[in-house]
């Protein structure tokens, strides 16, 4: 019997039909089906000027604003030849982690509430919010942060955003304590998670999956630390790495990532250099609203910058990053002028997806739930 | 804002384990270089790709064993139209490389890797929906993003952005 599971189905994470053939309850084949939600944002970039394509970088994935606005505005970066001054990169390391906080909270809730434990998804949007209003502090919206620009960031953090964040960074460890002891000992979450949905280290690599689903089979791989960019390279912290590849070790690598993750943002509190938040490029960056109004010049970039754009020498630059789902990459090729010629998203969800079929063939429907809840994906960065 | 020229000579970049690996097996396979910015790209033959990154994977000395992605760049009215890129990892050696393959425009096909990493699937139907690229040996070679009825291919440059009203 062919079973039609979504795509208004609570369970599969936004618009996502799966077409399950099944013998009884147990599944013979899957086949995802996916572009519910395409709307074309490669196109749309190609008729933007650079510093345009921001904010549509925000809008692929709800949960990881900053990490898709790291990635362009590096990979753009990489093809002017920009230096970001340290302050801009330590800001961006640090909001790109409460980032990952941010989606692994979701997806830790939304996970846990799939298989039925109902409390820890309020425990984890308590976070969530402290989060987002940090983001709101810091650049003005929730969601759509658009706080990285080309060239560094949007603005200096508001007065009194370092203590707030403090604040919050002391309390979160105490809270992760709080969810893993909902979760991680709990008979019923070890019977729904442990051995369920298998994928061995080979099968992952062969499939392309990357982040926590690649990790949880026991691939020790993190961009942040083997392929440092935006001066990761100056943080400690450890790569949790699973064992089984099963659902549960995922779930406990993610876990484990939330601490680190709070560590390099304490990290990035006690190391926070002054100085500028933007590169010194005034082709490129806008200028300061005081100086547009006293300096002809700025006065000058400011309307060239905005009427004409600014031309990124020709080329082509890969630029991949560790998003919370793990490798997210920009490919962005310029032809010379002021918008791109391409912009093609690596999208870790598309890939990891794949790995679905491998871990649900041979299983039960109920698993099915467990499976796309462990691999995390968000759709609007799948269909793009 | 000082950047490096290219460099695209093959004698320079002789020593990058993917390049002297794919000329020590068939230097015909290898069409052109390009060393910019950090990033290794190499162009192959297009009858050649499938054995090129097949080799590459289980290369001994640096295996670039993981398919980070496969997409497309149209770069109409020009003939060679449609560059083909892959972006491979070597997740040991933690390399990275590029390599691309020129198409023309009538018809225009090349080899799927499918059965060297079973993950291009969704690459190679993503490319095939948004371009019009058969790839020969597909699996299941149907449009991914698009509806099935879709006319056209929405990002090649003669589509206009706003779409066919």
């Amino acid at each position: 019997m062919i079973l039609n599971m979504g795509p208004q189905h609570p369970s599969t994470h936004g618009v996502l039909r799966v077409l399950l053939e099944i013998d009884g309850e147990t599944v013979i084949r899957m086949m995802p089906d996916i572009g519910f939600l395409h709307t074309g944002i490669e196109k749309t970039c190609e008729a933007k000027f650079y510093q345009q394509v921001v904010p549509l970088t925000d809008r692929i994935d709800y949960l990881c604003p900053m990490t898709n606005n790291l990635c362009y505005v590096l990979a753009v970066e990489k093809l002017l030849g920009l230096e970001i001054p340290p302050r801009a990169q330590w800001l961006r390391v640090m909001m790109n982690e409460l980032t990952r906080i941010n989606s692994h909270l979701v997806w830790l809730g939304t996970h846990a509430m799939d298989i039925g434990a109902m409390t820890v998804f309020l425990y984890c949007f308590r976070e969530r919010e402290d989060i987002l209003r940090l983001f709101e502090a810091i650049s003005g919206q929730r969601m759509m942060t658009s706080y990285f620009r080309i060239g560094g960031v949007a603005l200096e953090p508001p007065l009194g955003f370092f203590d707030r964040l403090r604040k919050f960074a002391d309390k979160f460890p105490s809270r992760v304590d709080q969810y893993e002891g909902l979760l991680t000992g709990n008979p019923i979450w070890k019977m729904r998670t442990q051995g369920v949905a298998r994928i061995s280290a080979e099968d992952a690599i062969a499939l392309g999956a990357s982040g926590p689903t690649l990790r949880g089979s026991g691939v020790d791989i993190d961009l942040r630390r083997d392929m440092p960019y935006s001066g990761y390279e100056n943080f400690k912290f450890k790569v949790p790495l699973g064992k089984e590849g099963d659902v549960f070790d995922r779930y406990m690598c993610r876990v484990q990532e939330l601490r680190e993750s709070i560590g390099i943002v304490k990290q990035a509190l006690e190391g926070m250099p002054s100085g500028p938040v933007k590169a010194n490029a005034p082709k490129v960056v806008l200028p300061d609203r005081e100086k547009m109004k006293t300096e002809m010049e700025s006065l000058i970039y400011h309307f060239k910058i905005i009427t004409e754009g600014f031309e990124v020498p020709e080329g082509e630059v890969y630029q991949a990053v560790e998003s919370p789902r793990g490798e997210m990459g920009y490919y962005v090729v310029s032809d010379g002028s002021s918008k791109p010629y391409r912009v093609h998203m690596r999208s870790a969800c598309l890939a990891n997806m794949q790995t679905l079929p491998t871990m649900c063939e041979g299983r039960l429907i109920a698993d099915v739930v467990a499976a796309i809840g462990s691999i995390d994906i968000v759709l609007g960065e799948i269909d793009r | 804002m000082a950047l490096a020229p290219a460099v695209t000579d093959i004698e320079q970049l002789k020593g990058h384990p993917a390049l002297a690996r794919l000329l020590a097996w068939n230097p015909k396979a290898v069409e052109g270089v390009k060393f910019d910015r950090d990033e290794m790209t190499i162009y192959v033959e297009r009858s050649a790709i499938r054995e090129a990154c097949a080799l590459l994977r289980d290369d001994p000395n640096c295996p670039f064993n993981y398919l980070s992605d496969i997409t497309c760049v149209d770069w109409y009215p020009s003939e060679p139209r449609f560059n083909v890129v892959y972006q491979m990892l070597s997740i040991p050696k933690r390399e990275r490389v590029r390599l691309k393959v020129k198409l023309y425009g009538d018809a225009p096909a090349l080899e799927s890797v499918t059965s060297v990493w079973p993950g291009a699937n969704y690459f190679e139907r993503e490319v095939f929906d948004l371009f019009g690229i058969r790839f020969n040996g597909h699996p299941y070679l149907r449009r991914l993003l698009m509806p099935e009825n879709w006319e056209g291919h929405p990002l090649r440059k003669d589509y206009p952005v706003e779409g066919y009203r």
